[in-house]
């Protein structure tokens, strides 16, 4: 018998060689209590969280859990079916109300998981002859999308616009096309330049899908994300977005202005032929993205926060993914894996939990130590983590 | 409308920088086994290529492309089809 699991022997031997070391696995931490959404115990130790995309601190937001609360009372544990069978209840409803209230748009479809949005919307919109471009750095559910969908694919350079401009222009005019871009790359945390993007994008006749899950709630004026901030919202025709990082629970999004958006709902497999999301889950996202829409302060203070980790870890001397703080992600550009794995390591023990993320994962084969900011750490917390990362530093030989 | 021999050349130009092995190229060369490139050196020779020959390669056709002889191939019929 051929074992098909032989192809995995490369990526078995280098986790071996890694843990012989003696290093703590990074990809097998367990949170043994979560205190709030900036600290937890792991290994028995306080730690502060800087890895969990929960950018806007609604995990234990008081009015965003009793919502939950009462909808396990009111509509029990969860759907058991599809949203176009038994699985649509007045939460999910709602929840799609407060989606469009909050983006100010005609339509909302709210999927399981914001993986499944992105799966599923750019699966079923572009069909085979249509053409899909997108950013050679987009996320591993983009690529999937276009894996499901039997679209053509045409990458272009990371964030260059005249890379994409010239793709555009050498395609045929009167095919379908569609432009994939995300609003912040979340390995960086950098920001796409889409008001140029989508300028050249429109002017090729295409249609624009942007990834928002990085800048909902944090960036634009009402925290609806890059494109909001460019001023380019109204001429973006798919917008998606997860329920999986500011809004603090689990699901993934579609919202539209498109007349014909709502055929989707019965055209779209990852949408039909799953469950939906349990009634506790949607109560908690409707309460958290309503709240979402008046949180100015929180969002200036989460910018407060990026822009002085951003400068105090380039004053220690690490190398940062960005010259300027862009999002509430910043990365820590790592000289190789075992220098990672081994700062990363360190920072656990000195109480501090970061994203290691490494290829394939990353762009151009580099190792990140990715931090993501939550508007709830406070100035002391700030403080705490630069601390930190200065000792385990210099421990690891990454600072002098 | 350049012949087959000019694209083969050409062609050959632009893979050199991205030969760090210093492999012997011919027809017969595969880019993932014999040149040993990942798939972010891929991207960046194909975005040379497509700017090059003013054509686009997409992620479909790639998976087609296994040689060298392959690629050059494809590239006939792109620039044949343009006209």
């Amino acid at each position: 018998m051929a074992d098909l699991l032989t192809k995995f022997d490369p990526l078995i031997e280098q986790r071996e060689a890694l843990l012989e070391t003696g290093l703590t696995d990074p990809f097998n931490l367990v949170m043994e209590k979560v205190e709030s959404p900036t600290v937890a115990i792991c290994n028995g130790k306080r730690t502060i969280l800087l890895g969990t995309y929960n950018y806007m601190g609604m995990t234990f937001d008081p009015d965003v859990v009793a919502a939950g609360k009462q909808a396990l009372d009111d509509f029990g544990s969860g759907t058991t079916g599809s949203r176009v069978l038994n699985g649509t209840y007045a939460g999910h409803k709602a929840v799609e109300q407060a989606l469009k209230d909050f983006y100010a748009m005609d339509h909302a479809m709210v999927f399981s998981t914001g993986y499944q949005a992105n799966l599923g919307i750019i699966s079923t919109i572009a069909g085979k002859e249509d053409y899909i471009i997108l950013d050679i750095d987009s996320h591993a559910s983009i690529y999937d999308g276009c894996a499901l969908g039997n679209a053509q694919i045409v990458p272009f350079r990371h964030n260059d616009v005249e890379a994409l401009d010239k793709r555009l222009k050498r395609l045929p005019p009167e095919a379908g096309k569609l432009v994939v871009l995300e609003g912040v790359y979340s390995m960086l945390g950098d920001v796409a330049p889409l008001k140029e993007m989508v300028a050249v994008s429109k002017a090729a006749g295409a249609m624009v899908l942007v990834d928002e899950a990085h800048s909902m709630g944090f960036i634009g004026d009402h925290g609806r994300g890059v494109c909001e901030a460019q001023g380019v919202i109204e001429d973006v025709d798919f917008i998606i977005g997860t329920f999986s990082k500011s809004v603090g629970t689990v699901g993934g999004f579609c919202v539209s202005n498109h007349p014909k958006f709502e055929i989707l709902r019965l055209v779209c497999r990852p949408y039909v032929f799953t469950a939906s999301l349990p009634p506790s889950v949607v109560a908690t996202a409707a309460t958290s993205i309503r709240k979402l829409m008046d949180s100015a302060d929180k969002r200036a203070h989460l910018w407060e926060n990026s822009k002085r980790l951003h400068a105090g870890l380039r004053q220690l001397g690490f190398k940062l993914g960005t010259d300027e703080p862009q999002s509430a992600i910043i990365a820590v550009l790592m000289p190789d894996l075992e220098t990672g794995a081994a700062m990363w390591e360190a920072l656990l023990h000195e109480g501090l939990y970061v994203n290691l993320a490494r290829p394939p994962a990353t762009p151009a084969g580099m190792t990140l130590l990715r931090c993501s900011l939550c508007a709830l750490h406070s100035e002391d917390q700030v403080g705490e983590i630069l601390g930190m990362f200065a000792a385990a530093g210099r421990a690891t030989n990454c600072i002098s | 409308m350049p012949d087959r021999q000019q694209i083969y050349a050409k062609t050959l130009g632009l893979l050199e920088p991205f030969n760090k092995k210093g492999v012997a190229v011919t027809e017969a060369t595969r880019f993932a086994q014999d040149l040993e490139w990942d798939s972010l050196t891929v991207l960046d020779f194909v975005a040379n290529i497509e700017d090059e020959f003013d054509v686009i390669i997409t992620m479909n056709m790639q998976a087609e492309i296994e040689t060298v002889g392959q690629l050059v191939d494809a590239l006939v019929r792109l620039t044949d089809s343009r006209g």
